[in-house]
């Protein structure tokens, strides 16, 4: 077994209200960012799990998303990285 | 009738739905760890408003995974009632008991005040002491009770009638403004698809007073009551 630091990205889903990333939005408007289109909140979230590979790792994380980490009603996540800890 | 009320840590109107069951209701409370993983015998459960462990992830995620919920499940699977509310009601949600989520107010405030409430069901055993489209006033007291489903779901709770509170203005309409969190649909309380859960942002158990600006909620907790005499299952 190895040790692995898995980085997951977990935002809101498109298309629902985030107005979180809308206040967010119109600040970086106000301070000249014109360019700045949507903006999502969300959480980023970095553990260390113990796996036989960073694919094993990886699909560690997609199961702990899909049961706690995420709300599959209402968010999208998206395993970043997968390194050696 | 007895009533179990769930003390998760950060639960903070368990004692107020002791007070509304016992001292207005008449009827038995008990409190249940949620450690534990005993119902003492609880004809309904309440799964009170609060801010358990802290919100911690997201409102309701952690505590649907406290050892008490197994034992939760179970009652509702057996068809016996489940009254969610508030912080109860995102954690239902989150234990799969109800569709859906409750997401951040879209005001990002935290909304503490009497809201107006239009009866949409009484062909519920949480709602039989009503008549249909009374406008009740409730109080909420929540940040994250925007309910929020995927068009489905949406339209299957509204083609179930499963919708059973919707925010309204005094005048019962429903309304952008009479709408606290922005609901999708104003929606303030739902059952699940068998009629025995109801998970709701507002707080029917803080309504049982007159003196303390409404007794709204008493004639919920009378219809549960009247449902357990009656031995309805759903």
């Amino acid at each position: 077994m190895t040790r692995f630091r898995v980085a997951i990205q977990i935002v809101p889903r498109r298309g629902l209200l985030d107005p979180q990333g809308k206040a967010v939005a119109d600040a970086l408007h106000s301070l000249g960012f014109g360019a700045v289109g949507d903006v999502l909140v969300g959480r980023h979230l970095v553990l260390d799990t113990d796996a036989a590979s960073a694919d094993g790792a990886r699909e560690s994380a997609r199961r702990m998303c899909e049961q706690l980490l995420a709300n599959p009603v209402t968010e999208d996540f998206h395993i970043a990285t997968v390194e050696q800890a | 009738m007895k009533v179990g009320i769930v003390r998760f840590p950060g639960s903070n109107c368990d004692e107020d739905a002791y007070h509304a069951v016992v001292d207005h209701l008449g009827a038995e409370a008990v409190f249940c760890w949620h450690k534990d993983h005993d119902l003492q015998g609880a004809d309904l459960v309440i799964l009170p408003g609060g801010f358990s462990y802290g919100d911690y992830l997201r409102p309701g995620a952690i505590a649907r995974f406290s050892p008490i919920m197994r034992e939760v499940v179970a009652h509702a699977e057996r068809g016996a009632p489940v009254l969610a509310i508030c912080n109860g009601f995102q954690i239902a949600c989150e234990a799969g008991l109800l569709p859906g989520a409750l997401l951040r107010n879209a005001n990002l405030k935290f909304v503490c005040e009497q809201v107006h409430l239009r009866v949409e069901s009484i062909a519920t055993r949480f709602t039989s002491r009503y008549h249909i489209n009374d406008v009740i006033t409730v109080p909420v007291a929540h940040g994250d009770g925007r309910y929020t489903a995927d068009g489905d779901t949406l339209e299957r709770l509204e083609g179930d009638g499963r919708v059973i509170f919707r925010y309204v203005d005094a005048q019962g309409r429903v309304t952008d403004e009479a709408n606290p969190n922005a609901s999708q649909r104003n929606i303030a309380g739902i059952v699940n698809a068998a009629g025995n859960v109801l998970g709701m942002m507002p707080h029917p158990e803080r309504a049982v007073d007159t003196l303390l600006g409404s007794a709204d909620g008493l004639p919920l907790l009378h219809s549960i009551a009247d449902s357990l005499l009656e031995g309805v299952a759903a």
